[in-house]
This record gives structure tokens, sequence and C-alpha cells, in this order.
């Protein structure tokens, strides 16, 4: 078998006419003439392989980062805050000396492509940013966003994704205790999967990814490198080397959580010995991130053997190995006097770990395959300066019209029976309805620490056995608002998060999100990117709740139709004592309904706009952070007082949505008498922000009254949780056996 | 009748962490020389009247449709004699 001349850094500055096909990778004209500037010649074909992914939109940001460098520049002032953004997730202090480890990622388009796989991959990437940080992985939640949910695409894609969830975190034996589970058309060439992880650790076991002290070797370790996610390599591989090799690499990576398990295990044992100065786990871009990375946040350079990766396929070239998406791999840098023991820690779990370089005192990223040095470059050139675009935005011209189109004015129901009907069809609505289906396929309760989970307001965990310090997650985002006017609409994501939180009892304290937009290269979407992230950091900013990291997915679109601009917005926050967190569900009969916050009419994007006349226009509900930041000291100071036994949150679907599905869980009714100066209807459907409603002990209500009237928010009685009908007083009466048929058959009639 | 027997088998560089585990329990379990195990999918199909062009087209079809994931496997359709039973 003849092969053409290894593709060497010597080969390539002696033939510096060779035609790479840097356009097939990705690269634009400038991008490859800027490594050929960087490098001073052509790059090798494995050089080329490295720029192309790094500097995929993907990996180095180059649309969003000029709009990001604000979550950094409004940063408010955190104590909590231990490591913030740019490592592989970012740490938050919760007290009694640990920290907790956070972020949410994306994997829509693998997820589309093969729903299972796509979606178990995307929970193995995200724990191992968590591992990466020197954390135990105590968690997962799943933001999900598909199309219509009669359409029978979606029953292709969700029933995939949520198998593809359960199985490889149930695999792992990691909770899943939030997330969301969202339909609308926009999304049904372009699901949203996007996956969180929590971490848990003692402050003094934070681990970076960087690769410092010269002679310290570098060790990969967990699976065999094979031929995963590496479509476009095999390009460069054909036009480079002989053609005798499978022709087709795949795009899609397959997961083995029990592999990932090990890793996990093997991982934190190494971190306890403190054998570890650096570490990286292997997501997008594979062995051409991690080394990039390491070397150039550490001091020095690094050396690298190709041939000793361990391969799953023999045939597989340097660029593709350089480029694969192989699951559960990472990469250690270790001190040579303790990586015998580094090894023997890996054999005992069964993983696969082999010395593949080590860090030089140069600045330079060697790397070398059958002899040949195939990589000569500055690391810092492949994984951070890689191309920054201003990519030009502009406000589209159709958000006028769109904001004009008020939904306020559209027709309300004419008198009880229609508004009973709407209530009806409101809650039994795909959006609205329980998703108990989907989520009870998870496991919520496995290691025994899970204390609230979906369809609670917050997903929490019990971190501290002894003391019950607990640190609770949410996640919201609605793309119907943001679409209506993406400033607030980001704002109103986070609003909703931090409100979640706070109603469980926790206080926020950290924001991680993944900015799920259309086409960069769209100035409408571009412009709807650059507004949501300026109104993000600006609450972020107003709260005090620092984002400490995640992830931009772009390119969602089908042609010239792109998403509803979806930013999606985790919060965290801690409870001192999870013993006092504060359920959804009714806990007794008797006890009076407050409604916490102001209800205007505001039905722009709401879910009666849309479950009743199909209607996307005017403004999405009003921000007031001033009024989040009250209510939720509010909820967390009666939470810790015991003066509330149940909270819920309002959004989506108004009062009468948190309502029934407070009566619902509980199994107890509730009588609501429409407050003075409002209507019904605008009472039981409008979806001002800023508000929850909440259930008092009788023995408890002059102090709640006197609290929230000393503070300054408004707390009106709306009513008391009774018997077995939901009913409003004059109005209504809809009993819970006819609610839970509606709000509960939704599902499994379309899905199971 | 005839028996149809679709083998379904997870395509070659996709990676197949259920083989990796029977290949690793081998050589626990005293068998050697084993370097790579790959498990698949097989069904028999057991058809009604004779096996025509048609009904492998609908098989085929089928196969490609439900029993395969096509997107990370492949699958093969063949015919299999049923030997006729004794005494009929």
């Amino acid at each position: 078998m003849s092969r053409t001349p290894l593709d060497t850094v010597e080969h390539a500055a002696a033939t510096p006419d060779v035609e790479l096909p840097w356009a097939e990778l990705g690269l634009k004209k400038d991008e490859y003439e800027r490594v050929v500037e960087i490098l001073g010649r052509r790059p090798t074909g494995a050089e080329l392989a490295m720029y192309s992914v790094m500097w995929s939109e993907h990996c180095s940001y180059k649309s969003s980062k000029v709009h990001l460098r604000q979550f950094g520049e409004k940063a408010p002032q955190s104590d909590a805050l231990l490591v913030g953004i740019g490592e592989n997730a970012g740490v938050v202090d919760v007290g009694q000396g640990y920290a907790v480890t956070f972020k949410v990622e994306s994997h829509n388009h693998p997820s589309y492509v093969e729903p299972y796989q796509g979606a178990a991959t995307g929970v193995g990437g995200i724990v191992r940013d968590i591992i990466a940080m020197g954390a135990r992985p105590v968690a997962v939640v799943d933001p999900l966003r598909f199309g219509a949910a009669d359409h029978p695409d979606t029953k292709r894609v969700l029933p995939g994704v949520v198998a593809g969830i359960g199985g490889y975190g149930n695999c792992l034996g990691l909770p899943n205790i939030g997330g969301e589970v969202v339909f609308d058309a926009c999304y049904q060439g372009n699901p949203l999967v996007n996956a969180g992880a929590i971490g848990v650790m003692r402050h003094e076991d934070i681990h970076l990814a960087k690769a410092s002290g010269a002679g310290n070797k570098v060790i990969l370790y967990g699976a065999r490198t094979g031929g995963d996610g590496i479509g476009g390599a095999s390009i460069l591989a054909s036009e480079t080397f002989d053609d005798a090799k499978p022709s087709k690499r795949p795009a899609v990576q397959v997961g083995d959580p029990f592999q990932e398990k090990l890793l996990i295990e093997c991982t934190l044992e190494a971190f306890k010995e403190k054998l570890v100065v650096g570490i990286q786990d292997l997501g997008a871009a594979g062995l051409s991130c991690a080394t990039s990375e390491l070397a150039s946040n550490g001091s020095g350079g690094m050396r690298v053997t190709l041939d000793d990766v361990p391969l799953r396929d023999s045939t597989l070239s340097p660029e593709e190995i350089l480029m694969s998406e192989s699951q559960e791999r990472m990469c250690a840098v270790v001190e040579p006097e303790k990586v015998d023991r580094f090894l023997e820690i890996c054999d005992k779990w069964d993983v696969i770990a082999t010395v593949i370089g080590e860090v030089t005192d140069g600045d330079r990223l060697e790397i070398y395959w059958h002899g040949g040095k195939i990589v000569d470059v500055d690391p810092r050139t492949v994984a951070h300066d890689g191309p920054v675009y201003e990519r030009p935005y502009a406000r589209p011209s159709w958000q006028d019209a769109l904001q004009a189109d008020d939904a306020n004015k559209l027709p309300r129901p004419a008198g009880s029976d229609e508004l009973k009907d709407q209530v009806l069809k409101l809650v039994a609505s795909p959006n609205q309805a329980s998703k108990s289906w989907i989520t009870s396929q998870y496991d919520h309760f496995v290691q025994g620490n899970t204390v609230l989970a979906q369809p609670e307001d917050s997903g929490m965990i019990r971190i501290d056995e002894a003391s019950g310090l607990g640190v609770a997650i949410a996640t919201d985002g609605n793309g119907r608002y943001a679409k209506l006017d993406p400033y607030t609409g980001a704002q109103l994501a986070l609003a909703e998060a931090y409100r979640n939180v706070a109603t469980t009892g926790a206080k926020p304290l950290a924001v991680s999100d993944c900015l799920n937009f259309g086409s960069p290269e769209d100035p409408a979407v571009m412009w709807q990117f650059a507004e949501a992230i300026r109104g993000l950091a600006d609450a972020c900013q107003q709260l005090g709740t620092p984002v400490t990291g995640g992830n931009v997915s772009l390119y969602n679109q089908t042609g010239e139709a792109a998403i509803h601009p979806t930013p999606v917005v985790a919060v965290l926050g801690v409870i001192d004592d999870v013993a006092r967190r504060t359920p959804v569900a009714f806990q007794e009969e008797g006890q009076l309904l407050y409604l916490l916050g102001d209800t205007r009419e505001e039905f722009g994007g709401s879910a009666w706009s849309q479950v009743v006349h199909d209607h996307l226009g005017g403004l999405p509900p009003q921000v007031d952070l001033e009024r989040e930041r009250l209510l939720a000291e509010i909820l967390i100071s009666a939470s810790r007082d015991g003066m509330i036994d149940s909270a819920h949150d309002l959004s989506d679907g108004g009062l009468i949505q948190a309502v029934v599905e407070s009566a619902l869980l509980g199994g107890k009714g509730a009588r609501l008498i429409v407050p003075d100066g409002l209507d019904a209807f605008t009472f039981l459907l409008s979806e001002s922000a800023g508000r929850a409603v909440v259930a008092v002990p009788r023995s408890e209500e002059l102090r709640f009254n006197d609290m929230c009237g000393a503070r300054g928010l408004p707390a009106t009685r709306i009513g008391v949780v009774d018997g077995d009908v939901v009913e409003v007083q004059g109005e209504f009466a809809l009993t819970l056996a006819e609610l839970r048929e509606a709000h509960e058959g939704t599902i499994p009639a379309i899905l199971a | 009748m005839a028996r149809v027997v679709v083998d379904v088998m997870l395509k070659p560089e996709i990676l197949d962490p259920q083989g990796q585990a029977v290949q690793r329990a081998l050589p626990r379990l005293g068998f050697q020389g084993i370097s790579d195990v790959r498990q698949g999918k097989r069904f028999e199909l057991e058809v009604d009247g004779p096996v025509d062009d048609t009904v492998l087209a609908r098989i085929h079809e089928l196969a490609e449709s439900f029993l395969a994931n096509t997107v990370i496997e492949d699958f093969a359709v063949k015919v299999e004699e049923v030997k006729a039973e004794a005494g009929k």
C-alpha cells in the first residue's frame, strides 16, 4: 500500500502550493489566510484539522464573543463566585466549605439526527464538564423544546430524546430533578435538547483546565478513540492520503454510560489523592480542544505523540484522531512521579489510560505521528485567538408589526361558561399539561438526596446530611416572550428561574445559560441575540446573580425560518436546611391562599393567546427586577420561618394554571374569590411577572400579612384550600377529577 | 410458510458498548484469542404464503423503517429455507 508522504511540518513548508480543503472543513477564505499568516507557511493537514474545529462557531464563539463579554463587564459583585466564566463550568460557594458547580449546554443538532444517542451524549458531555472541575456530579436537569406535540416527527424525536436522557442518567445513577418540556411549531426541524448538571465538592478540591510544570505527563484516559463525529475530517483525510479506508465516518456519537460512571469514580479517586495538576474533558473538537486548551491555559507548551492514543479503529488518520469526538474520554496532566499511581487507579476502574505526551518549557504545541512532526503551533492561536466577528445586526422590519398586534385586544370569553371552557382547554394544552409521562421516565430519587423534583418549581438536592444544606436549580426560557421582545424575554427567563428557586425556599446565587438562536448571519437573528444578552446581563447585574458560564447554540433554523430566540436560563440557589423547603402541592384544607404581586392585563405571548387564539403578538409582561428580588426575599423568609406551607410561582397559564397544579398535586381543591379591581379573566389568565400564590396556615396569617405589609409587597387574600373542586366564586367550578383528566391525559394520549 | 431473517448490526464505525463489554468479559472467563466482539439483533419473520419479490420488498421496507435505525445500523434480509416437517 503506497501512501503519499506524511504531511509533516517540513513537508508543508516545502510544498507551499498544495491546496488544502479548508472550505470543506468550514473555514472561510480569510480565516484560512489568517492561519497561513499565523504559521508563516501553509498548515499541515493536522494543523488545518485543529484550526478548523477550534475556530468553528461551536468552539470559538466567534459570532457571540463580542456580546458575551457583557456577562463579565456587568458581572455583579458576588462573594459566592469561586470560579467564573471560561472554565469548564462555574463554581459557587454554598457555605459550610462546600462548593457547587453547574452548567447548561446544548446538544440540539445531534439529537435531531439520532434522538436517543444525541440526547444521551448530551448528558454525558455536561457531566464530564462537572467532573473536570473536581466535583462529584449529583443531579441533572433537561430543558427540552420540541415541534408541535401532534406532529409526526415529534413522535420520532421526543421519545428517543427522553429515553436517551433517562437511559444515560439512570445508568450513571444521577437523579434528574428539573427542566422543562415546551412544544412549539418553530422547533419542528430544530428541537432544543439542553442538558444541565450540578456537582458538589469541597472548596479545596476545585480543579482547573491547565497544563503547567515542564516534564509533567499528559494522560489520555477513558474510551478508545474511534471515528465518531468527524464527518469533515474524512474529506481532509481522503484528499491528503490514500483512499484505502472506510469512506464515511459517522457524525453520530454513541455513548456508553457505564464507561462514564467508571470515568467519574476513577477521576474523583485521582483527585482525592491529589494526583492531578490540570484536567480537561474531551467534548466537541476532542483532542484538538483538550491539548490546545490545556497548553494555552498553562505556563508552558506541550508535546504529544499521537501514535500512543489508543484507537478503536486502526485506520484512523492523524487528522481524524485529532478531531474525533468519541465520548467518555478525559485528559489529565500529572507529575511524573505520580503517573504510576494514576495509571494504577485507572487500571483498578478498568479504564484505559495512556501517557500521550508531556508539558514542555517552550510555548509550542507539538504533535508527532510516525516520527514526523505534524503540528507545531502556538496553542493560544488555536484555542483563544480564533476569529471574532462583529456580525451586523438590525431590528427586524417585522418587529413593530408583531408588537402592534396586541394580544390584549383578542376576543375574551363572553361569559362564565366560556371562561370555564377556556380554562379547561388551557390546562389540557400540551404546554400546560402535566409532563409526568415524560419525567417519570427519569429516575428522580436515586442516591437518596433528592428533596424536590419535577413538577416542583425547582429541583432540590441535599448536599449535607448532617446540616440539611441543599441546593436548588430551576431552568426557564419562554421563546414566545423573547420573540416579542428579546431584551425583556431574556430578563423574564431569568426572573422566572430566579423566582422558581426562591419559591421553593432557596436563595438564588448564580446563573448559567444556554442561548439557543437561529443563524448569526441573519441580522435579525443577531439583533435578537444581542438584545437577549444585553437584557440578561443587565438583569443579572441588578439581581446580583453572576453568570458563571454556559453555552451558545446558533444556526437553529430550517431554511430561512429561525426558531424563536430561546435563552434558557438556569438559576442555582442555596437553602440552609432542606427540611424548610416549600412544595407546590396544597398541604391542608382551610389554609388561606394569598396572591403576591400585582396583576395587570398582560396577555402578549401568553399561553391563553396561544391555546385559544393561536396568536403571538403584542408585548411580553413587564419586568420589575426589584419586585422580583423583594418577592424572593419574602418567599425565602416565609419558608424559613414556617409561615407558608405551599407556594407556586405564576408564569405561563397565569394564576389558574398554578392553582390547578397545586390542587392536583395535593389532592385538595380551592375556592377562589376574584379580588376587587380585577375581572375574573385577567385574575385567572394574565401572565404578569413577579407573582406567586402561597398557602398560609391560619395561625400564621397575621404574621405573614405584617411581613408583606412592612416590606411593601402586595399580598391579596384570594381564597382558601378546600374540598375537591376548584371553584371561582360566581364564575365556575371544576372538580379535581375533571381537571386531572384534562391535565394528565393529554401527553399520554399524544405520545403513548 | 417461509421464514425471512433480518439481521441488524451497528454500522462498523459506530461504538458498540455491549460488544465491548462481552469482549472484555471473555478473557476473565478463560476464553482467549477473541480480539473484537460486535453484537447485533436477529429477527425471524414467519411469512404467510410464498416469499416473492413483493413480499421481500415489504420486509425490506419494514426493516428499514422499524427494525433497524438506519442512522447507526445496517441490516440484511435473507430468506431461510424451512425444512418440510416429516409426515406431512
